[in-house]
Formats: C-alpha cells, sequence, structure tokens
C-alpha cells in the first residue's frame, strides 16, 4: 500500500465543498456534521482526489453532494457493500460512509454488521435522528417504545435496537458516540475515527427538527446535561455532574451511579479502557437516562488487521510462489492434448 | 501399464461409431466422479464427447432412496456430437433406485450392467420395488448384465489395508474399469488422476488402481462380454484440445479478459447452485491479484462489484435466478450510474428455490425487464461450454463499451456439462481497451459528457486529481450529472440509456444462420440448447427438410440483422426451456407470427423430440 500522506497541498475546508446548494431542511442536525468533516478531512494530510464519500439513502445520505470530492449516493442500506467494492479494488483510498438510523439498521442492518466483522478500513458515520427523515416522518428502529408517529399513531411496539451495542456485538474495532451540536467533542471524535486503521463507527446523535425536533434534548440540554451525560476517555475514571461530583462503578455485578466522597472513592470509579473486552463497552454505550448518564466517546479502539490487507497479503502471498499466468499458460496450462 | 496390454484377449473388436453410457447410482457412490473419468479419458484419446451431469440438490439423500440417486450421461464418439445424446445405449445401475429412475430412458434392449450386490431386500424396499426387478420381467427388454460388482470389488481389495466402508466405496473405479475394457479404452489417464490425486495417502491410491484394474481384469476373463467395442477417435480439426465445463470456461474468460484488459479483476459472489464453483475457481487465481470477495448476500456482492467498477477494476458477479432477483436494484444503480460489469446468471429451474441442480432457461424475461421502471442493460447468451470464454470476455467489451451493466445467461447444463474445446490462439484474442480520463474535459469534468459513438460517458476514477465528482441513484442532469427532476431531461436520459445499448450493435457480430438463408422454417434458439437444435435441423436437413437454424449469442441488444433473416422463411421455430420467453421478446420486436416448443422438466432437449416438432411445422 502506497501512503496516503505523500505530497499533499495545503487543504482547506473550501477545496472540500462543491458547488451543489445544500438542501436539507433549515435547521436540520446534518448541517453542522456537514461542516465539521469539512472541517476535519483537509487536516488530515490526505490529497483529495483519494477520498470517496459513499452514502445510502435518507436525508443524512445526500451528504456526498455536498462534499467536493469523489463521491457515490448508492441504495438504501447498500453504501456498506459498495464502499467495501471500493476498497477492495483500491486500498489506498479514503472512504467515508455516510447513513441514517434507518439505512444502516433497517434495511442495511446486515451489511452493516458483515463490514464491521470484516475490519474493512472505512469510516462509518451514522446519523442516528432516530426518525425516518426522508420519508417524512415514520418511526425507526432506534426510536424509543412508544414513538407516536405517522405510521404508529398509537405509538410503537417495537423496542429499539442500540447502534452502539450493535456495532460492538459485530465485532466493530472503533466504536465511538458523539452530538452534532457538540462541535469540539464532534470533530475530535472524526479525527479518532480517521486516524483508527480498520472500520471505524461513529453514532452522532443528530437533530432532526421537523419530524423528531429535541429527541436529545432529554439528556444535551444545557440544564441537564451535566448531570445526564458522561463523557467517557481512556485512561479516566468515568466522572460527571454539575460539580464533577457522581461518577460510574462497577459493583461486581453491574455498573452503579455513585457519589464521590458519599459511599465512594474516585478509586473506587471504573476507569475506561478502550481495548477492554468487549463486555464493558457494551454496558457503557447502553447506559441511558434515568438510571444512568448517556455516554459519549470512543467505547472502543482495538487493533486488528484490516480486511485489504490481509487480502493484500494473500495476494503477496501468492505473487511469490506462482508466476502471473499469461493467456498462454492459463489456457494451455491444464490436462490439454494434441489433435493432429 | 503393460499388463492391460498383454492381457488384449482375443474376442472380437467392432467398431461403433458413438456410444453413450449413462453412469447411475447413489449419491455416495461417486457416479460423478466415474462419469468424469470416463469423459476425460475418451477426450483424452481423441474422441468428440459431450457430458450430462445430473445430481440430486441434497447433499445425501437417504442412501438408497429414489431421491438420492446421481446419475452421469456421457456421449463419446468418432463423429462431431453435440449434446450427450437422448437415450443412453448403456445403463451402469449401481442400486435399485438408480435402475428404478433411470430404466425408462435406456434405449430398447440396451446393455444394462447391473451391480447384483446391492440388489438386498432393504434396498428394493427403498426403491418401492414390491418385487425384484431382476426377476419380475422388468428388465426382459435389455441385454443384461448382471454382476456383484461390491463383492468382487472387496474380494480385489482384500490385500488392502482399509476397513470395508472405505473399500466399497472404490467399487466405482471397479466399474469404471470394467467399462474401460467394453469400449477399448486406457486406464492410464485414471491411474495418473488417481495418483496425482491422492498421491499422499498411498493406501488410497492403491485401493482404487488395484479396483480399477479388477473390474478390468473382471471383464476380459469373464464370459459375460462376446466383443468389446471400439470408437475411433473423432476426425476434428487439429490443435490443442482441453476438456472444458461451461463454468470453467466463464473463470478462464474472467481471468483473459483482465489480461486483455490489463485490468485488476474483483469478483464478488454469494454462493448458490449452479454456479458457486465460479467462485471457487477464481480464488485460485490471487497470484494474478484476482480479488474474490465472498459477500453477505446478493444484493451485497453486486454492491461491491459496483464499488469495484466505481474505482476502476474489472467487476463481476455471478449467481442464478433467485440471486439475480436480489441483485435487481442495484442493478438499476449500475445503468443509472453507468458503470461497466458483467453479472453472470447461471439458470437453475423453477421460481423461489425450484430445482437448485436442474437446468432452465427461464430468466431471459428476468434479466430483461427485471428491475423498476425503463432499465435496459445488455445480454449475451453462450451456446456451448466452450462457448462460455469468448462470451464472458465479449461481456466484458460490451459492458465497458457502452458503460453498461451486462449480464451472462448461462444455465445449469452448460455450466457442468463439459466438451472438448479446441484452444484458441492468444493472438487472436483482442485487447479490451479502456480509457480512464486523467484531464478536465470540459474545463471542469462531467461525468455524463457522452462519446459521440458510443453515447457512453467518460470512466473517471477516484484517486485522480481534478476530476473529483459524484455519482448516484437520482436522475442524473445531462453532461453534468447533477442531480435532476427536469421532465425533458429525464426523457432524455431515459432515451440516452436505451439507445446507448442499442448501439452495442457496432460491435456485435451480424447473427449467422446454418443452412440456407431462406426456407420453410427458421429454428431460432439461444443459449444451451445450441447442441440438440443444431443436431435436430442437421437431421431434419439430412431427411431433405427445408429448415435452417439460427442461434442468438446476442439478446439485448438483438443483432442488427436478425429482421432481416427472419423474413427469409415461413414459419418460425423457437425452441425453449421456459414458457416462451424468447418467444415473446421475438414477437413483439418483429411481429411475426412464430410459434414456441416448450418445456420445463429440469432436462435438456432430446433431439429426437426437436426433430419431430421440425417435422410437424414443415
Ligand atoms: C428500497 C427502498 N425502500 C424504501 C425507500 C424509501 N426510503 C428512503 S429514505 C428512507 C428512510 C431513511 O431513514 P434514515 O436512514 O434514518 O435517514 P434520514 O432520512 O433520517 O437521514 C426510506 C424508507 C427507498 N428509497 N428505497
Ligand atoms: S427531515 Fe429532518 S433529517 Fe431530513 S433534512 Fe429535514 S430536518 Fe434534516
Ligand atoms: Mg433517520
Amino acid at each position: 500500500m502506497s501512503d496516503l500522506k505523500s505530497a499533499t497541498p495545503v487543504l482547506t475546508k473550501k477545496d472540500f465543498t462543491s458547488d451543489q446548494e445544500v438542501r436539507w431542511c433549515p435547521g436540520c442536525g446534518d448541517y453542522a456534521i456537514l461542516a465539521q468533516v469539512q472541517k476535519v478531512v483537509p487536516t488530515l494530510g490526505i490529497p483529495k482526489e483519494k477520498f470517496v464519500f459513499v452514502s445510502g439513502i435518507g436525508c443524512s445520505s445526500r451528504f456526498p453532494y455536498y462534499m467536493n470530492t469523489y463521491g457515490f449516493h448508492t441504495i438504501h442500506g447498500r453504501a456498506p457493500t459498495v464502499a467495501t467494492g471500493i476498497k477492495v479494488a483500491n486500498p489506498d483510498l479514503s472512504v467515508w460512509l455516510v447513513t441514517g438510523d434507518g439505512d444502516a439498521l433497517s434495511i442495511g442492518g446486515n451489511h452493516l454488521i458483515h463490514a464491521l466483522r470484516r475490519n474493512i478500513d472505512i469510516k462509518i458515520l451514522l446519523f442516528n435522528n432516530r426518525i425516518y427523515g426522508l420519508t417524512k416522518g415514520q418511526y425507526s428502529p432506534t426510536s424509543e417504545q412508544g414513538k407516536r408517529t405517522k405510521s404508529t399513531p398509537m405509538g410503537s411496539v417495537d423496542y429499539p435496537l442500540h447502534p452502539v451495542s450493535t456495532a460492538l456485538a459485530a465485532e466493530a474495532t472503533f466504536v465511538a458516540r458523539t452530538i452534532d451540536t457538540d462541535t469540539k467533542h464532534l470533530t475530535a471524535t472524526l479525527e479518532r475515527a480517521a486516524a483508527h486503521k480498520g472500520s471505524a463507527f461513529v453514532e452522532i446523535f443528530q437533530n432532526c427538527n421537523i419530524f423528531n425536533d429535541k429527541a436529545f434534548e432529554y439528556f444535551k440540554g444545557k440544564d441537564v446535561k451535566a448531570d445526564r451525560m458522561v463523557e467517557i476517555e481512556h485512561g479516566r475514571p468515568l466522572r460527571f455532574g454539575s460539580e464533577n461530583e457522581k461518577g460510574i462503578r462497577w459493583n461486581g455485578k453491574s455498573l452503579e451511579v455513585v457519589t464521590v466522597g458519599d459511599g465512594a472513592e474516585e478509586s473506587d470509579l471504573l476507569v475506561h479502557d478502550e481495548q477492554a473486552s468487549l463486555h464493558a463497552p457494551f454496558l457503557l454505550g447502553r447506559m441511558d437516562y434515568p438510571a444512568f448518564p448517556i455516554a459519549i466517546g470512543v467505547f472502543r479502539a482495538i487493533e486488528r488487521a484490516t480486511y485489504e490487507n490481509l487480502v493484500d497479503q494473500q495476494v503477496e502471498t501468492a505473487k511469490a510462489s506462482r508466476e502471473p499466468d499469461t493467456l498462454r499458460s492459463l489456457l494451455y496450462s491444464a490436462d490439454s492434448w494434441e489433435v493432429e | 501399464m503393460s499388463d492391460t496390454k498383454v492381457k488384449r484377449p482375443d474376442r472380437t473388436v467392432e467398431e461403433i461409431e458413438s456410444v453413450v453410457i449413462r453412469f447411475a447410482g447413489d449419491s455416495g457412490d461417486g457416479m460423478q466422479l466415474t462419469g468424469t473419468q470416463f469423459s476425460n479419458t475418451a477426450a483424452f484419446v481423441g474422441n468428440d464427447i459431450s457430458t450430462l451431469p445430473d445430481f440430486p440438490a441434497e447433499i445425501r439423500a437417504p442412501a438408497g432412496s429414489l431421491p438420492g440417486v446421481s446419475a452421469f450421461q456421457l456421449n463419446f464418439s468418432s463423429v462431431d456430437i453435440l449434446t450427450p445424446g437422448d437415450e443412453p445405449d448403456v445403463l451402469v445401475a449401481m442400486n435399485p433406485a438408480a435402475l428404478k429412475t433411470n430404466l425408462s430412458d435406456l434405449k430398447r434392449n440396451g446393455r444394462l450392467i447391473i451391480n447384483t450386490d446391492a440388489f438386498t431386500p432393504m434396498n428394493l424396499r427403498k426403491a418401492g420395488y414390491e418385487t425384484n426387478p431382476l426377476e419380475d420381467g422388468t428388465i426382459k427388454d435389455y441385454q443384461v448384465i448382471e454382476i456383484p460388482i461390491t463383492s468382487s470389488n472387496a474380494q480385489a481389495l482384500k490385500e488392502v489395508d482399509l476397513p470395508k466402508k472405505a473399500i466399497d466405496r472404490s467399487k466405482n473405479f471397479w466399474a469404471l474399469g470394467l467399462l474401460f475394457w467394453l469400449y477399448d479404452r486406457p486406464l492410464e489417464p485414471t491411474i495418473k488422476w488417481v495418483t496425482d490425486k491422492f498421491g499422499k495417502n498411498e493406501v488410497l491410491v492403491e485401493a482404487n488402481v488395484t479396483a480399477l484394474k479388477a473390474g478390468f481384469a473382471y471383464a476380459d476373463a469373464s464370459e459375460l462380454f462376446t466383443a468389446h467395442y471400439r470408437v475411433e477417435r473423432a476426425v476434428i480439426e487439429p490443435g490443442t484440445y482441453r476438456k472444458i465445463t461451461g463454468n470453467e470456461a466463464i473463470v478462464l474468460g474472467a481471468v483473459a479478459a483482465s489480461i486483455l484488459a490489463k485490468k485488476q479483476l474483483v469478483y464478488a459472489s454469494y454462493p448458490i447452485t449452479p454456479a458457486s464453483d465460479i467462485l471457487h475457481m477464481l480464488s485460485h487465481y490471487r497470484h494474478m491479484d484476482i480479488r474474490t470477495v465472498q459477500a453477505e448476500d446478493e444484493i451485497a456482492a453486486m454492491g461491491a462489484v459496483l464499488g469495484a467498477s466505481f474505482a476502476g477494476a474489472l467487476a463481476m458477479t455471478g449467481t442464478s435466478g433467485p440471486g439475480l432477483a436480489l441483485k435487481a436494484e442495484a442493478m438499476s444503480l449500475a445503468l443509472m450510474t453507468e458503470l461497466p460489469c458483467v453479472v453472470v446468471d447461471i439458470q437453475r429451474a423453477g421460481p423461489s428455490t425450484g430445482m437448485p441442480t436442474k437446468t432452465e432457461q427461464g430468466d431471459l424475461l428476468q434479466a430483461m425487464f427485471g428491475r423498476n421502471s425503463d432499465s435496459p442493460v445488455a445480454i449475451v447468451a453462450p451456446a456451448t461450454p466452450s462457448d462460455c470464454f469468448e462470451m464472458t470476455i465479449d461481456a466484458f467489451r460490451l459492458a465497458v463499451r457502452g458503460m453498461v451493466p451486462t449480464i451472462l445467461l448461462s444455465d445449469g447444463y452448460l455450466g457442468n456439462g463439459a466438451e472438448p474445446w479446441k484452444l484458441p490462439n492468444v493472438e487472436d484474442l483482442e485487447p479490451i481497451v479502456i480509457k480512464h480520463p486523467t484531464e478536465p474535459n470540459n474545463g471542469g469534468y462531467l461525468p455524463y459528457l457522452r462519446d459521440k459513438e458510443t453515447l457512453a460517458r467518460p470512466w473517471a476514477i477516484p484517486g485522480t486529481p481534478d476530476l473529483e465528482h459524484r455519482i448516484g441513484g437520482l436522475e442524473k442532469a445531462d453532461k453534468t450529472g447533477n442531480v435532476s427532476y427536469d421532465p425533458e431531461n429525464h426523457q432524455r436520459m431515459t432515451d440516452l440509456r436505451h439507445e446507448k445499448v442499442q448501439r452495442l450493435q457496432q460491435i456485435i457480430p451480424l447473427q449467422e444462420v446454418e443452412g440456407e438463408e431462406t426456407g420453410d422454417l427458421l429454428v431460432i434458439g439461444w443459449g444451451g440448447t445450441y447442441g440438440a437444435i443444431r443436431t435436430a435441423v442437421r437431421r431434419a436437413r439430412r431427411d431433405g427438410r427445408k429448415v435452417s437454424h439460427a442461434h442468438l449469442r446476442y439478446l439485448n441488444p438483438f443483432p442488427a440483422n436478425v429482421k432481416e433473416v427472419l423474413s427469409g422463411f415461413k414459419r418460425v421455430l423457437i425452441p425453449e426451456l421456459n414458457n416462451g420467453q424468447l418467444l415473446m421478446l421475438i414477437r413483439a420486436e418483429f411481429l411475426v407470427d412464430a410459434v414456441g416448443y416448450n418445456k420445463v422438466y429440469g432436462q435438456p432437449f432430446k433431439v429426437s423430440e426437436l426433430v419431430a416438432k421440425i417435422d410437424e411445422l414443415c
């Protein structure tokens, strides 16, 4: 694999802004994510022509049209398959996938888990607005049970799927969560994802102000977020609260919220480890208000050979042991015979 | 192998033109291997051959049961043959179930070789025989040769250090040896194969070789046969030959296309009978940088093909009918984004899961229309197993010329059937020329600015500086490729997508006709029915009928002269292994009153039934 970072001219956000008019609803969380992505990618030291943005179908999946890079707006749910093909054919490209909660977890659930388990080096940004935006407001696989929507006037009866648990169960090597409005955290998370070798899965809470407005306010609202959110960081104890007085402890059976200085010491708190075995990030990813604060940050980041690297290795091994065929050796090699 | 020569008996040797043998037994009896070995040897010594494997979908149906019967038919000949034969001259029945399911096909007074050891009360019951067919007159119309094959084999192998079960498993080689004696074929090719295959496992080599020689010696020593028969080598064009199945030819065609285009090949597929072998075989070409992907399903395989194509690879997927159905939406994306790729469909019988191991031509209309809206793709159909080679290369040629997905319709009969293939002169294979733009084409880069002659759009690939662009499934504005809902633009783009496929006629050879260009009857076929139709038409012509044959290898677009070809005949007959799909297309496109001959038995046509139909019409 050649070096992605070779001979890169200095790029700016402008270089990554296409001439297409952005057509999301005013106030949609997608704008903020687009802006941050356009800010982060020029800093990665990768030539512009090596980026490919791939998406499925949904409001979020319009994303590639607004990036002045190579882009492929595919079909509903299948973006991971197209991204896989791109990466198999040319591992040298930086492939980013933009998808929605319906696109990635409903129609495309199968492809998502298989892309993750193969550890193909693609960056997956799942814009989770807990609703179907583009089809005008039906509940999605991440909508809370009981949600009233056009298709569920009496409330949905489905139990929701947790994107982070799903990604972890699919053996993803990088799993993170962030929020459209938290510019700093979003930027840092995108940078971490970009630096990861292998599939990087980032769930981004994204506000759909038309069909599911303020869906995340119950924990991220200005007045409540200190007590209802916890930012996890590798090697640091899990602490939160308006006075930073609370923490998360593992009591041997389950996680619990404790108050430092009131029955618990800082040393009792769970220290986040991005390389911990799967159940730790799994439990953290599923924490939800009111029992727990909701966690954002990198749940898991481990190293493992990527799919395309393993294929490359096989190609190299095979090439070392066997001359490439010519047309002649290809056809005339087997048990052929002469007729005179 | 001098000892077989020494023992050459003084019995008479009769010359015959061709023989059709069917080996039939339980799935566990190794009939496919036996048939393949006989075919290889016959081809190797210069006979023309044609084979028809016929096996159950179940890996091991209950031993001795009717659904568990596996058969392999081969026709080997001293003259040019095109089909595995209508009726076997010889049936080898390894058990009662094999007899029950195959006897009715055997030619009247044909030779019936029976393994009597397998005719136990239990096996008879499993086959549904109330009385023993060996005794009740069931087989009185045939030349019956009863041999205790299992016990004779066990006796011959008593010195071999293997458990009884393993010994019994080699009885197919014993039977093969017997047939080799009867038809005067050498043992060496099989012995070489066994040695190569089991090389490290000496006991297995010994067991199989001993069984083979013992069967041969048994035939030689016993009084069962009064003569043996010789099928002379066929007089065929000089050249280098190899035996090939359709699926093997597709693999070689795809690798050759990658060499001819100087491009990496990506093959993504999800296992399905009868297409899986293509995936298996292509995965052995890593040294050629061929990247195979076993995807999570057919949709994923098609998606990966699109991604690979977007990234600039030659991309192909292979499947059967049910998989083609799943690929429809992604194929539609391929034609909308105008990315070249090849979709191979090894057709099998029936809707839904149908009859996975049986052949049919049921997917033509699915290939033609099985996508939403007006969504033309190119379609080609090889006529014989070896033709799959050239047509695979051609499929890529059409795909990259028109920037359009191309479907190759093969079938289970072509895919698994074998024939000798005269290897092409590699210098005659034309390069596939592909140009990826590296410069802007209009100040900036317009991804839908078309070539004037072909109407294809340019294929700029990621990694190329300054040509960044976006494609997708939303309707594209002409030239710029931007999203467009403009009414006139949609009409124009729909017309362009259609016209672009039609213009592939520029490189599609004109339709050839075997026989006169005018006459009473034109028989039109496509795909794997070539051999049967051609043989039937030749026979009818020999009988004085004014009939000709046109076999379509390009189905969308049709060759430019099809209308003209049709106009030379009073009547048109279209035999197909479906309920009349090409018939519908031909009638719709050319307004001719063609008639069909349609059959869906999961089996290829018999020559005799086609001859009868031709007789009826002229
Ligand atoms: C095969 C297919 N089925 C259904 C649709 C209709 N459809 C388009 S987007 C969408 C849901 C999108 O929801 P989500 O992925 O959450 O994206 P969002 O719009 O919320 O960003 C659906 C059902 C489609 N385009 N294709
Ligand atoms: S419908 Fe919702 S998600 Fe879609 S663009 Fe509008 S605000 Fe954004
Ligand atoms: Mg959504």
